[in-house]
């Protein structure tokens, strides 16, 4: 109705401030913060349509193999983000409502040849970017991806899939905030895979790659490739590698004070 | 940087159809397809938005209309990429005609219009080489659209462009995304090479200088079925 600054309304609000409810505001430990804005960018052309500017939120990327930890990690880190006050949004890769299906079943058919395979995922990436990373980014959300784009181009390097290609493709991609790859050797993540499941998987093995007739020395030996492509694109993406070979604290505490200075604009 | 297979030293040869809806170019590659294969000679037809396995994931996503500029373009570049490397390019090396119903510049039309960036398109695809021919079907905006109107009167929501929010009116639409989409061929046409064929002649005339121009650039000959 009436919204000027004399309104009865603002006269009376000086008043409150004696209230108990506002006194919180003075207690440290309560004070939840509002992050700094920083600036978005994306890693080449981009998505068209984005008003960069309106993403207020964060995107934080958690990277490494299966075992590696990071679901483990990102749920540590929903639970201290939310308990300090700031809405939290997971993202994973392969969970569009677009392909992921259709994904799957052509991962189990193993049918598709590398190029089309790479475009498929990245279908089901851009899929996420534009229909839950953006919108929440934009609600001012912290945005836990347990993987991104990163994952996608080591897997496509190791098989040989041209770098400058990759690089176009992926330039559609958000700059997050802060990336993590968790780093854990080959001969550790075996060890960390038989205390979870019975088997090796057939992708996380490179079994399609025809490295080795033995899925043991397979995993040992694609995993090894991986790591190299991830040194490759540390260099060119900026990301911050976390050995993943301490205990879950130690490595969650050090995300944490990492993030903290993301929240503070760096 | 861009190669056609002829270029790349591989026996086989694609020839490409590209053109508006309506402009007569899947009834001439057609006939052309029936020439060459009634000459006995190694002939492969392929459509544009045709692989099995995407298609289920095309048609869905189309139904509910969740495409973004970005996730259309994606999802064709995919259905491309799975023809063009289990069927295109082993079919060529084998020493295939190869007739393809739209190619890559369909996407680069298309994906333009809706706002993806040009440069982006062009270097997603930039692993398929060009065509050996590429027949443009150069009709007048009203002929095809008249055509497709006569046909088939209930337009589809990406068919008709309506994500671009030109119009309301899914005709209007239709209309003003079809000349968007000429104005992107006409502005390619020399960079690669088209062959623009008059798509206003009668059939039968289109189809002769299709088959002149097919036997003056290719050795028919080197095509031929193995004799069993």
């Amino acid at each position: 109705m009436d919204d000027t600054p004399h309104s009865p309304a603002h006269q009376n609000a000086p008043a409150l401030s004696s209230t108990p409810l506002l006194r919180f505001r003075h207690n440290e430990k309560l004070h939840v913060k509002v992050p700094k804005h920083t600036p978005k960018r994306f890693y080449g052309h981009g998505i068209p349509g984005v008003e960069l500017d309106k993403l207020v939120g964060k995107l934080i990327v958690v990277e490494g193999a299966d075992c590696s930890g990071r679901t483990t990690q990102i749920e540590r880190l929903v639970d201290w983000l939310e308990g300090s006050g700031h809405a939290t949004v997971r993202v994973g890769l392969k969970l569009s409502n677009l392909v992921s299906e259709e994904l799957e079943l052509a991962k189990q058919g193993n049918v598709l040849s590398r190029i089309t395979l790479s475009l498929f995922y990245a279908t089901d990436f851009a899929d996420q970017l534009e229909n839950t990373i953006i919108p929440a980014l934009k609600a001012g959300a912290m945005v836990l991806a347990d993987r991104y784009i990163y994952t996608l181009m080591a897997r496509d390097m190791v098989r040989g899939m041209d770098e400058a290609w990759l690089k176009n493709l992926y330039g559609m991609a958000l700059v997050p905030d802060a990336v993590f790859y968790l780093n854990v050797a080959p001969e550790d993540l075996v060890q960390r895979n038989f205390a979870k499941n019975t088997a090796l998987d057939y992708w996380e093995s490179g079994i399609d790659l025809g490295l080795n007739r033995d899925w043991f020395d397979s995993f040992l030996t694609y995993q090894g490739l991986l790591q190299k492509q991830f040194q490759r694109l540390q260099s060119a993406y900026d990301f911050t590698i976390v050995s993943g070979h301490r205990p879950i604290e130690t490595v969650n505490s050090e995300l944490r004070h990492k993030i903290e200075a993301v929240l503070n604009g760096k | 940087m861009w190669k056609t297979f002829a270029e790349q030293g591989y026996p086989g040869r694609l020839i490409a159809v590209e053109g508006l809806d309506g402009s007569g170019k899947s009834t001439q590659i057609h006939l052309l397809k029936r020439w060459l294969e009634l000459q006995g000679l190694k002939v492969f037809f392929s459509e544009w938005n045709s692989s099995t396995l995407v298609k289920t994931a095309t048609s869905k996503a189309k139904k509910r209309e969740l495409l973004t500029p970005t996730t259309f373009s994606l999802i064709h570049a995919t259905d491309f990429a799975d023809r063009y490397e289990r069927q295109i390019v082993p079919l060529i090396r084998a020493g295939y005609i190869a007739l393809c119903d739209r190619y890559i510049f369909t996407a680069f039309a298309r994906d333009t219009v809706r706002g993806c960036p040009p440069d982006w398109v062009r270097g997603n695809y930039n692993f398929a080489l060009l065509p050996d021919l590429t027949f443009f079907f150069k009709s007048r905006l009203d002929v095809s659209l008249q055509r497709i109107l006569d046909n088939r009167p209930q337009l589809k929501f990406f068919e008709a462009g309506m994500d671009l929010n030109l119009s309301t009116d899914p005709y209007e639409s239709f209309k003003l995304f079809q000349g968007k989409i000429l104005d992107q061929y006409l502005h390619m046409s020399g960079e690669f090479k088209f062959l623009a064929i008059d798509a206003n002649q009668p059939i039968e005339t289109q189809q002769n200088l299709v088959r002149e121009l097919v036997c003056a650039r290719l050795n028919l000959a080197a095509f031929e079925l193995p004799k069993s």
